[in-house]
Protein backbone atom coordinates (compact mmCIF):
# COMPACT_ATOMS: atom_id res chain seq x y z
CA UNK A 1 0.00 0.00 0.00
CA UNK A 2 0.95 3.59 -0.50
CA UNK A 3 1.14 5.96 2.53
CA UNK A 4 1.91 10.03 2.34
CA UNK A 5 3.80 10.82 5.73
CA UNK A 6 3.32 14.15 6.32
CA UNK A 7 5.91 15.69 8.62
CA UNK A 8 3.77 18.35 10.97
CA UNK A 9 5.34 21.80 11.16
CA UNK A 10 6.01 23.68 14.17
CA UNK A 11 6.68 27.40 15.50
CA UNK A 12 10.45 26.62 14.55
CA UNK A 13 10.14 24.82 11.01
CA UNK A 14 7.55 28.35 10.16
CA UNK A 15 10.80 30.57 10.97
CA UNK A 16 12.83 29.04 8.05
CA UNK A 17 16.00 27.14 8.39
CA UNK A 18 18.32 29.06 10.45
CA UNK A 19 22.08 27.85 9.81
CA UNK A 20 23.09 26.19 13.13
CA UNK A 21 24.45 23.63 14.26
CA UNK A 22 21.46 22.00 15.57
CA UNK A 23 19.91 22.27 12.08
CA UNK A 24 23.46 20.38 10.54
CA UNK A 25 23.06 17.29 13.34
CA UNK A 26 18.75 17.28 12.03
CA UNK A 27 20.28 17.14 8.63
CA UNK A 28 22.25 14.44 8.88
CA UNK A 29 20.14 12.50 11.09
CA UNK A 30 17.36 13.08 8.35
CA UNK A 31 19.85 11.79 5.50
CA UNK A 32 20.66 8.36 7.19
CA UNK A 33 17.04 7.75 8.27
CA UNK A 34 16.18 8.19 3.91
CA UNK A 35 19.15 6.44 3.17
CA UNK A 36 17.71 3.27 5.24
CA UNK A 37 14.38 4.43 3.51
CA UNK A 38 15.47 4.30 0.21
CA UNK A 39 17.91 0.71 1.13
CA UNK A 40 14.91 -0.84 2.35
CA UNK A 41 12.88 0.05 -0.73
CA UNK A 42 10.41 2.16 0.75
CA UNK A 43 10.49 5.80 0.16
CA UNK A 44 9.41 6.62 -3.06
CA UNK A 45 8.80 10.22 -2.77
CA UNK A 46 9.56 12.57 -0.38
CA UNK A 47 10.54 16.19 0.29
CA UNK A 48 10.57 19.47 2.53
CA UNK A 49 8.17 22.68 2.16
CA UNK A 50 8.93 26.13 2.84
CA UNK A 51 7.51 28.25 5.60
CA UNK A 52 3.70 28.99 4.99
CA UNK A 53 5.28 32.86 4.83
CA UNK A 54 5.98 32.23 1.17
CA UNK A 55 2.80 30.06 0.41
CA UNK A 56 -0.70 31.48 -0.70
CA UNK A 57 -4.05 30.08 0.17
CA UNK A 58 -7.21 30.03 -2.56
CA UNK A 59 -10.46 30.51 -0.54
CA UNK A 60 -13.53 29.34 -1.96
CA UNK A 61 -17.49 30.57 -1.40
CA UNK A 62 -19.73 29.71 -4.10
CA UNK A 63 -18.32 31.68 -7.53
CA UNK A 64 -15.84 34.00 -5.09
CA UNK A 65 -11.68 32.90 -5.00
CA UNK A 66 -10.21 34.85 -2.86
CA UNK A 67 -6.51 34.53 -2.32
CA UNK A 68 -4.69 34.99 1.00
CA UNK A 69 -1.37 35.42 1.23
CA UNK A 70 0.83 33.43 3.78
CA UNK A 71 1.98 32.99 6.80
CA UNK A 72 -0.85 31.07 8.34
CA UNK A 73 -1.50 30.59 11.74
CA UNK A 74 -2.15 27.21 13.57
CA UNK A 75 1.62 26.22 12.63
CA UNK A 76 0.17 22.60 13.43
CA UNK A 77 -2.00 22.05 11.37
CA UNK A 78 0.63 23.54 9.01
CA UNK A 79 2.49 20.59 6.52
CA UNK A 80 6.37 21.11 6.49
CA UNK A 81 7.65 18.16 4.34
CA UNK A 82 5.84 14.96 3.23
CA UNK A 83 7.11 11.29 2.27
CA UNK A 84 5.38 8.71 0.02
CA UNK A 85 6.39 5.75 0.85
CA UNK A 86 5.03 1.92 -0.57
CA UNK A 87 4.77 -0.61 2.43
CA UNK A 88 2.89 -3.86 2.86
CA UNK A 89 0.67 -2.29 5.83
CA UNK A 90 0.00 0.51 8.65
CA UNK A 91 2.03 -1.71 10.29
CA UNK A 92 5.10 -1.59 8.56
CA UNK A 93 4.14 2.59 8.25
CA UNK A 94 4.30 2.99 12.04
CA UNK A 95 7.77 1.15 12.27
CA UNK A 96 9.17 2.99 10.34
CA UNK A 97 7.64 6.23 11.42
CA UNK A 98 8.99 5.52 14.60
CA UNK A 99 12.35 5.36 13.68
CA UNK A 100 12.10 8.89 12.22
CA UNK A 101 14.72 11.30 13.60
CA UNK A 102 12.72 13.81 15.49
CA UNK A 103 12.54 16.54 12.37
CA UNK A 104 12.09 19.60 14.49
CA UNK A 105 14.00 20.91 17.61
CA UNK A 106 10.81 20.49 19.33
CA UNK A 107 7.68 18.33 19.91
CA UNK A 108 6.60 17.69 16.97
CA UNK A 109 4.74 14.88 14.67
CA UNK A 110 4.35 12.99 11.75
CA UNK A 111 1.11 11.93 10.23
CA UNK A 112 0.70 8.53 8.07
CA UNK A 113 -2.45 9.06 5.68
CA UNK A 114 -3.09 5.79 3.20
CA UNK A 115 -3.74 6.66 -0.93
CA UNK A 116 -7.04 5.37 -2.29
CA UNK A 117 -6.91 2.69 -4.29
CA UNK A 118 -9.22 1.32 -6.89
CA UNK A 119 -10.84 -1.63 -4.43
CA UNK A 120 -11.83 1.15 -1.75
CA UNK A 121 -14.77 2.00 -3.83
CA UNK A 122 -16.06 -1.33 -4.17
CA UNK A 123 -19.21 -1.39 -4.83
CA UNK A 124 -20.22 2.15 -4.05
CA UNK A 125 -18.82 2.67 -7.58
CA UNK A 126 -21.48 1.88 -9.91
CA UNK A 127 -21.06 1.10 -13.85
CA UNK A 128 -22.50 4.34 -14.34
CA UNK A 129 -20.32 6.20 -12.14
CA UNK A 130 -17.41 4.28 -13.24
CA UNK A 131 -18.33 5.40 -17.04
CA UNK A 132 -18.59 8.83 -15.35
CA UNK A 133 -15.61 8.87 -14.15
CA UNK A 134 -13.92 7.75 -16.89
CA UNK A 135 -15.34 10.34 -19.23
CA UNK A 136 -13.97 12.86 -16.78
CA UNK A 137 -10.49 11.12 -16.90
CA UNK A 138 -10.77 11.26 -20.98
CA UNK A 139 -11.48 15.01 -20.87
CA UNK A 140 -8.27 15.50 -18.69
CA UNK A 141 -5.96 13.65 -20.57
CA UNK A 142 -7.39 15.23 -24.13
CA UNK A 143 -6.28 18.74 -22.37
CA UNK B 1 14.06 -27.59 9.92
CA UNK B 2 10.48 -27.28 10.00
CA UNK B 3 10.32 -24.29 12.28
CA UNK B 4 12.23 -22.54 8.95
CA UNK B 5 9.37 -23.30 6.37
CA UNK B 6 6.87 -22.11 9.22
CA UNK B 7 4.76 -19.27 7.87
CA UNK B 8 3.99 -15.75 10.14
CA UNK B 9 5.33 -14.63 12.50
CA UNK B 10 1.66 -14.20 13.79
CA UNK B 11 1.67 -18.13 13.56
CA UNK B 12 4.48 -18.43 15.75
CA UNK B 13 2.80 -15.96 18.19
CA UNK B 14 0.09 -18.28 18.56
CA UNK B 15 1.88 -20.97 18.99
CA UNK B 16 3.86 -19.36 21.57
CA UNK B 17 0.45 -18.83 23.10
CA UNK B 18 -0.06 -15.39 22.03
CA UNK B 19 -2.32 -13.05 20.77
CA UNK B 20 -1.40 -10.95 17.73
CA UNK B 21 -2.85 -7.68 19.80
CA UNK B 22 -1.10 -4.27 18.84
CA UNK B 23 2.33 -4.82 20.79
CA UNK B 24 2.77 -7.98 19.07
CA UNK B 25 1.77 -6.72 15.64
CA UNK B 26 3.96 -3.66 15.80
CA UNK B 27 6.62 -5.97 16.90
CA UNK B 28 6.44 -8.34 14.08
CA UNK B 29 6.37 -5.09 11.96
CA UNK B 30 9.43 -4.28 13.48
CA UNK B 31 10.80 -7.91 12.54
CA UNK B 32 9.73 -7.69 8.85
CA UNK B 33 11.80 -4.77 8.35
CA UNK B 34 14.96 -6.43 9.96
CA UNK B 35 14.26 -10.09 8.82
CA UNK B 36 15.90 -10.01 5.74
CA UNK B 37 18.79 -8.44 7.24
CA UNK B 38 18.73 -10.27 10.07
CA UNK B 39 18.96 -13.61 7.62
CA UNK B 40 21.59 -12.35 5.39
CA UNK B 41 24.19 -11.84 8.75
CA UNK B 42 23.25 -15.78 10.25
CA UNK B 43 23.52 -16.91 7.06
CA UNK B 44 27.44 -15.59 6.35
CA UNK B 45 28.00 -16.84 10.28
CA UNK B 46 26.31 -19.95 9.99
CA UNK B 47 26.89 -20.90 6.09
CA UNK B 48 23.20 -22.29 6.63
CA UNK B 49 19.84 -20.50 5.35
CA UNK B 50 18.09 -22.90 6.62
CA UNK B 51 19.83 -22.10 10.46
CA UNK B 52 19.74 -18.54 9.23
CA UNK B 53 15.91 -18.45 9.38
CA UNK B 54 15.16 -20.78 11.99
CA UNK B 55 17.76 -18.54 14.17
CA UNK B 56 15.81 -15.38 12.79
CA UNK B 57 12.74 -16.75 13.87
CA UNK B 58 13.81 -17.52 17.19
CA UNK B 59 14.87 -14.16 17.68
CA UNK B 60 11.95 -13.08 16.82
CA UNK B 61 10.25 -15.28 19.43
CA UNK B 62 12.48 -13.81 22.67
CA UNK B 63 11.92 -9.82 21.15
CA UNK B 64 7.90 -11.33 21.55
CA UNK B 65 9.07 -12.09 24.84
CA UNK B 66 11.12 -9.22 25.72
CA UNK B 67 9.39 -6.51 24.29
CA UNK B 68 5.93 -6.21 25.40
CA UNK B 69 7.78 -5.20 29.01
CA UNK B 70 11.03 -3.64 28.58
CA UNK B 71 9.77 -1.75 25.13
CA UNK B 72 10.95 -1.88 21.37
CA UNK B 73 14.83 -1.49 22.10
CA UNK B 74 16.55 1.60 20.52
CA UNK B 75 18.33 -0.31 17.75
CA UNK B 76 16.07 -3.74 17.14
CA UNK B 77 18.27 -4.65 14.49
CA UNK B 78 21.61 -5.23 17.04
CA UNK B 79 18.85 -6.46 19.26
CA UNK B 80 17.40 -9.27 17.36
CA UNK B 81 21.00 -9.74 15.94
CA UNK B 82 22.50 -10.18 19.03
CA UNK B 83 19.83 -12.76 20.05
CA UNK B 84 20.11 -14.99 17.28
CA UNK B 85 23.68 -14.87 17.64
CA UNK B 86 23.76 -15.93 20.87
CA UNK B 87 21.47 -18.90 19.79
CA UNK B 88 23.56 -19.90 17.40
CA UNK B 89 26.55 -19.90 19.89
CA UNK B 90 24.94 -22.07 21.95
CA UNK B 91 24.19 -24.59 18.76
CA UNK B 92 27.66 -24.30 18.01
CA UNK B 93 28.90 -25.03 21.86
CA UNK B 94 26.08 -28.24 22.24
CA UNK B 95 27.18 -30.13 18.92
CA UNK B 96 30.76 -29.43 20.34
CA UNK B 97 29.66 -31.95 23.16
CA UNK B 98 29.49 -34.37 20.42
CA UNK B 99 32.05 -33.17 18.03
CA UNK B 100 35.53 -31.64 18.99
CA UNK B 101 36.06 -30.36 15.72
CA UNK B 102 33.05 -28.02 16.21
CA UNK B 103 34.39 -27.22 19.16
CA UNK B 104 37.40 -25.48 17.81
CA UNK B 105 34.95 -23.48 15.60
CA UNK B 106 33.29 -22.62 18.55
CA UNK B 107 35.87 -21.51 20.32
CA UNK B 108 36.88 -19.17 17.23
CA UNK B 109 33.57 -17.45 16.78
CA UNK B 110 33.63 -17.20 20.53
CA UNK B 111 37.31 -15.33 20.21
CA UNK B 112 36.66 -13.81 16.91
CA UNK B 113 33.66 -12.00 17.44
CA UNK B 114 32.87 -9.82 20.50
CA UNK B 115 29.20 -10.90 20.95
CA UNK B 116 28.10 -7.34 22.41
CA UNK B 117 25.27 -4.87 21.76
CA UNK B 118 27.60 -2.07 21.13
CA UNK B 119 30.07 -4.21 18.51
CA UNK B 120 27.22 -5.70 16.55
CA UNK B 121 25.51 -1.96 16.12
CA UNK B 122 29.31 -0.83 14.90
CA UNK B 123 28.92 -3.79 12.77
CA UNK B 124 25.59 -3.22 11.33
CA UNK B 125 26.39 0.39 10.74
CA UNK B 126 29.29 -0.36 8.95
CA UNK B 127 27.96 -3.16 6.70
CA UNK B 128 25.88 -0.25 4.58
CA UNK B 129 23.44 -3.27 3.53
CA UNK B 130 26.47 -5.65 2.37
CA UNK B 131 25.30 -8.68 4.18
CA UNK B 132 21.62 -8.02 2.18
CA UNK B 133 23.17 -7.92 -0.99
CA UNK B 134 25.39 -11.14 -0.48
CA UNK B 135 22.15 -12.99 0.43
CA UNK B 136 20.09 -11.66 -2.84
CA UNK B 137 23.04 -12.97 -4.43
CA UNK B 138 22.96 -16.44 -2.93
CA UNK B 139 19.58 -16.65 -3.52
CA UNK B 140 19.92 -15.88 -7.02
CA UNK B 141 22.94 -17.95 -7.69
CA UNK B 142 22.77 -19.16 -11.35
CA UNK B 143 23.40 -23.01 -9.73
CA UNK B 144 19.57 -22.76 -9.39
CA UNK B 145 16.70 -22.73 -11.82
CA UNK B 146 15.35 -19.19 -12.33
CA UNK B 147 12.04 -20.40 -10.46
CA UNK B 148 13.58 -21.55 -7.76
CA UNK B 149 15.54 -18.84 -7.49
CA UNK B 150 12.32 -16.35 -7.49
CA UNK B 151 10.53 -18.62 -4.80
CA UNK B 152 14.09 -18.49 -2.80
CA UNK B 153 14.20 -14.59 -3.34
CA UNK B 154 10.70 -13.94 -2.05
CA UNK B 155 11.31 -15.70 0.90
CA UNK B 156 14.53 -15.11 2.48
CA UNK B 157 14.56 -11.26 1.06
CA UNK B 158 10.65 -10.20 0.44
CA UNK B 159 9.61 -11.82 3.52
CA UNK B 160 6.77 -13.82 1.56
CA UNK B 161 5.31 -16.98 3.45
CA UNK B 162 4.94 -20.03 1.32
CA UNK B 163 1.53 -19.64 1.05
CA UNK B 164 1.86 -15.84 -0.51
CA UNK B 165 4.86 -17.34 -2.80
CA UNK B 166 2.16 -20.53 -3.80
CA UNK B 167 -0.24 -17.65 -4.90
CA UNK B 168 1.98 -15.72 -6.52
CA UNK B 169 2.54 -18.34 -8.74
CA UNK B 170 -0.67 -20.13 -8.75
CA UNK B 171 1.11 -23.24 -7.45
CA UNK B 172 0.52 -25.38 -4.29
CA UNK B 173 2.11 -24.76 -1.28
CA UNK B 174 3.94 -27.82 -0.99
CA UNK B 175 5.19 -27.58 -4.69
CA UNK B 176 6.48 -24.12 -3.48
CA UNK B 177 8.25 -25.33 -0.02
CA UNK B 178 9.25 -28.18 -1.98
CA UNK B 179 11.31 -25.85 -4.25
CA UNK B 180 12.60 -24.12 -1.83
CA UNK B 181 13.75 -26.62 -0.27
CA UNK B 182 15.71 -27.83 -2.97
CA UNK B 183 17.11 -24.54 -4.01
CA UNK B 184 18.74 -24.46 -0.60
CA UNK B 185 20.11 -27.39 -1.05
CA UNK B 186 21.49 -26.59 -4.46
CA UNK B 187 23.20 -23.15 -2.55
CA UNK B 188 24.80 -25.71 0.53
CA UNK B 189 25.89 -28.20 -2.51
CA UNK B 190 27.45 -25.54 -4.12
CA UNK B 191 29.18 -23.93 -1.60
CA UNK B 192 27.98 -20.38 -2.27
CA UNK B 193 29.61 -18.10 -0.03
CA UNK B 194 26.81 -15.71 0.87
CA UNK B 195 28.90 -12.53 -0.08
CA UNK B 196 28.33 -9.87 -2.96
CA UNK B 197 31.04 -11.36 -6.06
CA UNK B 198 33.25 -9.11 -7.08
CA UNK B 199 35.44 -8.24 -10.35
CA UNK B 200 34.78 -10.43 -13.33
CA UNK B 201 32.52 -12.55 -11.38
CA UNK B 202 29.86 -9.41 -11.16
CA UNK B 203 28.59 -8.96 -13.94
CA UNK B 204 26.82 -12.72 -14.60
CA UNK B 205 26.00 -13.30 -11.14
CA UNK B 206 24.27 -10.21 -11.09
CA UNK B 207 22.92 -10.62 -14.46
CA UNK B 208 21.36 -13.91 -12.77
CA UNK B 209 19.75 -11.33 -10.27
CA UNK B 210 18.13 -9.25 -12.52
CA UNK B 211 16.92 -11.72 -14.40
CA UNK B 212 14.79 -13.28 -10.86
CA UNK B 213 13.52 -9.82 -10.27
CA UNK B 214 12.35 -9.59 -14.02
CA UNK B 215 10.65 -12.97 -14.21
CA UNK B 216 8.81 -12.33 -10.38
CA UNK B 217 7.44 -8.99 -12.52
CA UNK B 218 6.73 -10.54 -15.35
CA UNK B 219 4.20 -12.98 -13.14
CA UNK B 220 2.16 -9.90 -12.04
CA UNK B 221 2.62 -8.09 -15.13
CA UNK B 222 1.76 -10.47 -17.93
CA UNK B 223 0.07 -13.36 -15.92
CA UNK B 224 0.90 -16.35 -17.95
CA UNK B 225 -1.95 -17.94 -16.81
CA UNK B 226 -5.04 -18.07 -14.74
CA UNK B 227 -8.38 -15.78 -14.85
CA UNK B 228 -6.32 -12.96 -14.05
CA UNK B 229 -4.53 -10.63 -16.77
CA UNK B 230 -2.40 -8.47 -14.27
CA UNK B 231 -1.55 -9.20 -10.33
CA UNK B 232 0.02 -6.09 -9.32
CA UNK B 233 0.92 -7.36 -5.73
CA UNK B 234 3.49 -9.33 -7.49
CA UNK B 235 4.69 -6.37 -9.49
CA UNK B 236 5.00 -4.69 -6.35
CA UNK B 237 6.89 -7.31 -4.96
CA UNK B 238 9.54 -7.39 -7.72
CA UNK B 239 9.29 -3.03 -7.26
CA UNK B 240 10.07 -3.40 -4.17
CA UNK B 241 13.01 -6.09 -4.89
CA UNK B 242 14.32 -3.99 -7.50
CA UNK B 243 14.19 -0.85 -5.11
CA UNK B 244 16.19 -2.55 -2.75
CA UNK B 245 19.01 -3.61 -4.88
CA UNK B 246 19.31 0.20 -6.70
CA UNK B 247 19.31 1.29 -3.08
CA UNK B 248 22.44 -1.11 -2.72
CA UNK B 249 24.01 -0.84 -6.06
CA UNK B 250 23.43 3.14 -6.85
CA UNK B 251 26.03 3.00 -9.58
CA UNK B 252 25.00 0.01 -11.39
CA UNK B 253 23.49 1.44 -14.54
CA UNK B 254 21.33 -1.93 -15.59
CA UNK B 255 20.14 -2.48 -11.50
CA UNK B 256 19.05 0.96 -12.87
CA UNK B 257 17.90 0.07 -16.13
CA UNK B 258 15.72 -2.71 -14.80
CA UNK B 259 13.67 -0.43 -12.00
CA UNK B 260 13.28 2.02 -14.34
CA UNK B 261 11.54 -0.87 -16.82
CA UNK B 262 9.54 -2.11 -13.88
CA UNK B 263 8.28 1.53 -12.77
CA UNK B 264 7.30 2.79 -15.99
CA UNK B 265 5.32 -0.18 -17.04
CA UNK B 266 3.84 -0.73 -13.19
CA UNK B 267 2.09 3.12 -14.15
CA UNK B 268 0.02 1.77 -16.45
CA UNK B 269 -1.22 -1.37 -13.99
CA UNK B 270 -4.37 0.29 -13.48
CA UNK B 271 -4.73 0.87 -17.01
CA UNK B 272 -4.11 -2.20 -18.09
CA UNK B 273 -7.18 -4.35 -17.64
CA UNK B 274 -10.65 -2.98 -18.40
CA UNK B 275 -13.30 -2.76 -15.74
CA UNK B 276 -14.73 -6.40 -17.21
CA UNK B 277 -10.81 -7.63 -16.57
CA UNK B 278 -9.92 -7.44 -20.33
CA UNK B 279 -6.69 -6.33 -21.44
CA UNK B 280 -6.94 -3.13 -22.85
CA UNK B 281 -3.89 -2.64 -25.47
CA UNK B 282 -1.50 0.39 -25.23
CA UNK B 283 -2.94 2.56 -27.87
CA UNK B 284 -6.36 2.42 -26.07
CA UNK B 285 -5.42 2.62 -22.33
CA UNK B 286 -6.76 6.05 -20.87
CA UNK B 287 -3.46 7.33 -19.96
CA UNK B 288 -4.81 9.62 -17.09
CA UNK B 289 -4.77 6.48 -15.23
CA UNK B 290 -1.11 6.05 -15.85
CA UNK B 291 1.06 6.80 -12.40
CA UNK B 292 2.72 9.72 -12.98
CA UNK B 293 4.75 9.00 -9.97
CA UNK B 294 6.14 5.79 -10.86
CA UNK B 295 6.27 7.13 -14.48
CA UNK B 296 9.06 10.40 -12.90
CA UNK B 297 10.69 7.59 -10.82
CA UNK B 298 10.84 5.43 -13.84
CA UNK B 299 12.25 8.33 -16.04
CA UNK B 300 14.68 9.51 -13.26
CA UNK B 301 16.51 5.93 -13.31
CA UNK B 302 16.62 5.67 -16.75
CA UNK B 303 18.39 8.80 -16.80
CA UNK B 304 20.66 7.62 -14.20
CA UNK B 305 21.64 4.87 -15.89
CA UNK B 306 22.21 6.75 -19.38
CA UNK B 307 24.16 8.96 -17.32
CA UNK B 308 26.53 6.15 -15.80
CA UNK B 309 27.26 4.86 -19.60
CA UNK B 310 24.30 2.27 -19.59
CA UNK B 311 22.51 3.39 -22.08
CA UNK B 312 22.81 0.25 -24.55
CA UNK B 313 22.37 -2.34 -21.42
CA UNK B 314 19.30 -4.70 -22.21
CA UNK B 315 17.18 -3.37 -19.46
CA UNK B 316 18.05 0.59 -20.15
CA UNK B 317 17.01 -0.35 -23.55
CA UNK B 318 13.62 -1.73 -22.52
CA UNK B 319 13.34 0.61 -20.43
CA UNK B 320 13.74 3.67 -23.35
CA UNK B 321 10.96 1.75 -24.98
CA UNK B 322 8.73 2.68 -22.32
CA UNK B 323 9.36 6.04 -21.76
CA UNK B 324 8.41 6.66 -25.31
CA UNK B 325 4.88 5.80 -23.94
CA UNK B 326 5.01 7.25 -21.04
CA UNK B 327 6.33 10.25 -22.13
CA UNK B 328 3.76 10.12 -25.17
CA UNK B 329 0.02 12.10 -23.78
CA UNK B 330 -1.95 10.76 -25.97
CA UNK B 331 -1.48 7.47 -28.38
CA UNK B 332 -1.08 9.53 -31.77
CA UNK B 333 1.94 11.68 -29.52
CA UNK B 334 3.59 8.12 -29.85
CA UNK B 335 7.29 8.47 -31.08
CA UNK B 336 7.41 5.19 -33.22
CA UNK B 337 10.71 6.37 -35.16
CA UNK B 338 12.19 6.72 -31.96
CA UNK B 339 10.45 3.48 -31.03
CA UNK B 340 11.82 1.63 -33.84
CA UNK B 341 15.23 2.98 -33.62
CA UNK B 342 15.80 1.57 -30.35
CA UNK B 343 14.49 -2.01 -31.63
CA UNK B 344 17.08 -1.57 -33.73
CA UNK B 345 19.32 -1.52 -30.78
CA UNK B 346 17.87 -3.99 -29.22
CA UNK B 347 18.17 -6.39 -31.67
CA UNK B 348 21.70 -6.29 -32.43
CA UNK B 349 22.35 -5.93 -27.88
CA UNK B 350 19.42 -8.85 -26.97
CA UNK B 351 19.53 -10.66 -30.43
CA UNK B 352 15.89 -12.79 -30.15
CA UNK B 353 12.87 -13.69 -32.41
CA UNK B 354 10.60 -11.94 -29.97
CA UNK B 355 12.55 -8.58 -30.04
CA UNK B 356 12.32 -8.79 -34.07
CA UNK B 357 8.63 -9.08 -33.50
CA UNK B 358 8.39 -6.26 -31.70
CA UNK B 359 10.42 -4.47 -33.96
CA UNK B 360 8.57 -5.39 -36.73
CA UNK B 361 5.35 -3.71 -35.23
CA UNK B 362 7.38 -0.78 -34.16
CA UNK B 363 8.32 -0.51 -37.77
CA UNK B 364 4.65 -0.70 -39.13
CA UNK B 365 3.67 2.27 -36.41
CA UNK B 366 6.36 4.26 -37.92
CA UNK B 367 6.85 3.43 -41.46
CA UNK B 368 3.24 1.63 -42.34
CA UNK B 369 1.91 -1.96 -42.50
CA UNK B 370 3.67 -3.07 -45.16
CA UNK B 371 7.00 -2.25 -42.98
CA UNK B 372 5.80 -4.58 -40.86
CA UNK B 373 4.51 -7.55 -42.98
CA UNK B 374 7.90 -7.62 -44.58
CA UNK B 375 10.20 -7.59 -41.29
CA UNK B 376 7.33 -10.38 -39.83
CA UNK B 377 8.09 -12.66 -42.75
CA UNK B 378 11.65 -12.80 -42.38
CA UNK B 379 10.54 -14.53 -38.68
CA UNK B 380 7.50 -16.23 -39.34
CA UNK B 381 9.38 -19.59 -39.66
CA UNK B 382 11.15 -19.20 -35.85
CA UNK B 383 11.16 -22.59 -33.83
CA UNK B 384 10.88 -20.30 -30.97
CA UNK B 385 7.76 -18.50 -32.18
CA UNK B 386 5.82 -21.68 -33.42
CA UNK B 387 2.95 -21.57 -30.27
CA UNK B 388 3.89 -18.06 -29.77
CA UNK B 389 0.29 -16.14 -29.74
CA UNK B 390 1.71 -12.62 -30.30
CA UNK B 391 3.00 -13.02 -33.72
CA UNK B 392 -0.26 -14.09 -35.39
CA UNK B 393 -1.89 -11.14 -33.30
CA UNK B 394 0.87 -8.71 -34.66
CA UNK B 395 0.47 -9.79 -38.19
CA UNK B 396 -3.52 -9.75 -38.09
CA UNK B 397 -3.37 -6.63 -36.74
CA UNK B 398 -0.75 -5.81 -39.80
CA UNK B 399 -2.94 -7.30 -42.36
CA UNK B 400 -5.96 -5.53 -40.58
CA UNK B 401 -4.31 -2.19 -41.05
CA UNK B 402 -2.99 -2.94 -44.64
CA UNK B 403 -7.09 -3.13 -45.62
CA UNK B 404 -6.80 -6.87 -45.68
CA UNK B 405 -9.42 -8.31 -43.01
CA UNK B 406 -9.76 -12.14 -44.61
CA UNK B 407 -6.53 -13.13 -43.88
CA UNK B 408 -6.39 -11.32 -40.72
CA UNK B 409 -9.52 -12.78 -39.54
CA UNK B 410 -7.67 -16.08 -39.65
CA UNK B 411 -4.64 -14.44 -38.42
CA UNK B 412 -6.35 -13.08 -34.92
CA UNK B 413 -8.09 -16.68 -34.74
CA UNK B 414 -5.45 -18.95 -34.79
CA UNK B 415 -3.54 -16.15 -32.40
CA UNK B 416 -6.57 -16.69 -30.09
CA UNK B 417 -5.83 -20.69 -30.06
CA UNK B 418 -2.61 -19.93 -28.97
CA UNK B 419 -3.35 -17.06 -26.17
CA UNK B 420 -2.51 -18.72 -22.48
CA UNK B 421 -4.71 -15.96 -20.47
CA UNK B 422 -8.61 -16.50 -21.09
CA UNK B 423 -8.64 -12.53 -21.12
CA UNK B 424 -6.01 -12.47 -23.77
CA UNK B 425 -8.09 -15.36 -25.73
CA UNK B 426 -11.29 -12.91 -25.62
CA UNK B 427 -9.47 -10.00 -26.61
CA UNK B 428 -8.16 -11.56 -29.65
CA UNK B 429 -11.41 -13.39 -30.80
CA UNK B 430 -12.88 -10.04 -30.45
CA UNK B 431 -10.75 -8.60 -32.58
CA UNK B 432 -11.41 -11.57 -35.35
CA UNK B 433 -15.11 -10.96 -34.81
CA UNK B 434 -14.07 -7.24 -35.95
CA UNK B 435 -12.54 -8.44 -39.31
CA UNK B 436 -15.98 -10.90 -39.85
CA UNK B 437 -17.81 -7.82 -39.78
CA UNK B 438 -15.27 -6.11 -42.46
CA UNK B 439 -15.07 -9.45 -45.15
CA UNK B 440 -19.07 -9.59 -44.56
Amino acid sequence: MRVMVFVKATEDSEKGLPPTAEMTEMFEAMGAFNEELVKAGVMIDGDGLKPSSAGKRIAFDGASRTVIDGPFAEARELVAGYWVWEVKDMDEAVAWAKRCPNPMPGPSELEIRPFYEMEDFGDALTPELAEREQKLRDQLAGQ
Amino acid sequence: MAAAMLASPADLADKAGMAADPTHRAIEAVFRIERARLIAGLARLTRDVDRAEELAQEALLAALTDWPASGVPERPGAWLMAAAKRRAIDGFRRAAMQDRKHAEIARERDDERDMSIESLEARLDDDLGDELLGLIFAACHPAISPEARAALTLRLVGGLTVEEIARAFLSNEAAIAARITRAKKAIAKAGVAFEVPRGRALAPRLASVLEVIYLIFNEGYAATSGPDLVRPPICAEAQRLGRILAGLMPDAPEVLGLLALMEIQASRLSARAGPDGALVPLPEQDRARWDQLLIRRGLKALARAEALGGADGPYALQAALAACHARARRAEETDWRRIGALYDRLGQVMPSPVVELNRAVAHSMAFGPEAGLALIDTIAGEAALRNYAPLPAARGDFLLRAGRAAEAKLAFEAAAALAGNERERDFLLARAAVCGELVR
